[in-house]
């Protein structure tokens, strides 16, 4: 974060020193940028409210432990393409589940799902991609996240 | 005009407030949390991205367009999917950060495909990321995730990046005029 700072501020003094008037065009764009899609950031914001509220840690747990496997894969695939946590949430939560008899490969589906499958971001998506663009990448995305997460499960001897 | 474009962003968010100010009122803890969870949110999203807007400012004012387009156009081959790895690995920050680099960086006319292995890889390498998955569920379950996923979303991105610049889709137009 500190980092992300510093790098502007680097960046900014130097365009400052080399042309101001570009600068300032650059700062203008950010502005122009920002505001313009701040509307789609309060929705998504809403959204990933009302998702946190809906799915917390505790239900994650309940869902992403049942008895079958593919079940529990199927699990992860939903309550990561619909939660959204950053990932010093869902790793640390990953691990309780395995210690709580969650197999690999549901974790897996879960945490890639959760990452590359946004349904709560989809109207922020959409704002930039356009809708058939973003729907395409999340639906393809999932299909990612199960491959994924049948290979997770070959590799740690989960099926076959 | 503008109200009328916005109109979704204005009533959902009108609803929203209100929701959360007469739970508060009447003291309804799922309308609390939910507000609390926003808050949140919102300032850690306004932690992040003053910093990487100022950066897309100054990438589209400084770096030119052939410049992009040269190592990360069409033409450039295999070596622009490894630039948006890498990339994607030094992302901060989720979707959100993301979202903005990958329209600034079609903008100056990279290609589609790369532009959307990007996105979706910031989503599987960012670097903190993966040191915190791999202390948690160890460096085997990391390993296979990535060497499965990323050549995974390389091909499907490049696909899906063909098929949509083959029907001549456009990316909506953030300028405002």
């Amino acid at each position: 974060m500190i980092v992300l700072y510093v790098m502007a501020a680097v960046l900014l003094v130097i365009s400052l020193l080399a042309n101001r008037e570009k600068t300032v065009k650059a700062l203008r764009i950010a502005l122009r940028r920002f505001t313009k899609i701040a509307p789609a950031f309060v929705v998504m914001l809403v959204l990933v409210a009302v998702a946190l509220y809906l799915l917390p840690e505790q239900t994650v747990l309940h869902t992403l432990t049942p008895e079958s496997r593919w079940m529990a894969v199927a699990a992860g695939l939903g309550v990561g393409s619909i939660s959204v946590m950053p990932g010093f949430i869902a790793f640390p939560l990953c691990g309780t589940l395995l210690s709580r008899g969650a197999p690999y490969m549901a974790l897996s589906a879960f945490s890639t799902a959760l990452m590359m499958v946004g349904i709560v971001t989809f109207p922020l998506e959409r704002t930039y991609l356009g809708w058939r663009l973003a729907l395409a990448r999340n639906v393809t995305s999932l299909l990612v996240a199960l491959a994924v997460a049948v290979a997770t499960g070959i590799f740690f001897g989960e099926i076959l | 005009m503008a109200v009328r474009r916005h109109i979704w962003p204005i009533v959902l968010g009108t609803l929203f407030t209100a929701f959360v100010l007469i739970s508060v009122a009447v003291g309804f803890d799922p309308g609390k949390e939910m507000g609390s969870n926003f808050l949140g949110f919102l300032l850690q999203m306004l932690k992040v991205l003053p910093p990487v807007f100022v950066v897309i400012g100054l990438f589209e004012v400084w770096v030119k367009t052939e410049t992009v387009e040269r190592h990360l156009g069409h033409g450039s081959g295999l070596k622009s999917y490894a630039w948006a790895i890498l990339m994607a690995g030094g992302t901060v920050g989720g979707l959100h950060v993301a979202l903005p680099v990958a329209h600034a960086l079609r903008v100056k006319r990279a290609r589609l495909g790369v532009v959307l292995a990007m996105l979706s890889a910031a989503g599987i390498c960012r670097i903190p990321m993966t040191l915190f998955e791999a202390s948690f569920l160890g460096w085997k379950f990391t390993g296979v995730r990535f060497l499965v996923s990323l050549p995974l979303v390389i091909v499907t991105s490049a696909l899906l990046g063909r098929w949509f610049e083959r029907s001549g889709y456009e990316l909506p137009d953030l300028e405002g005029r």
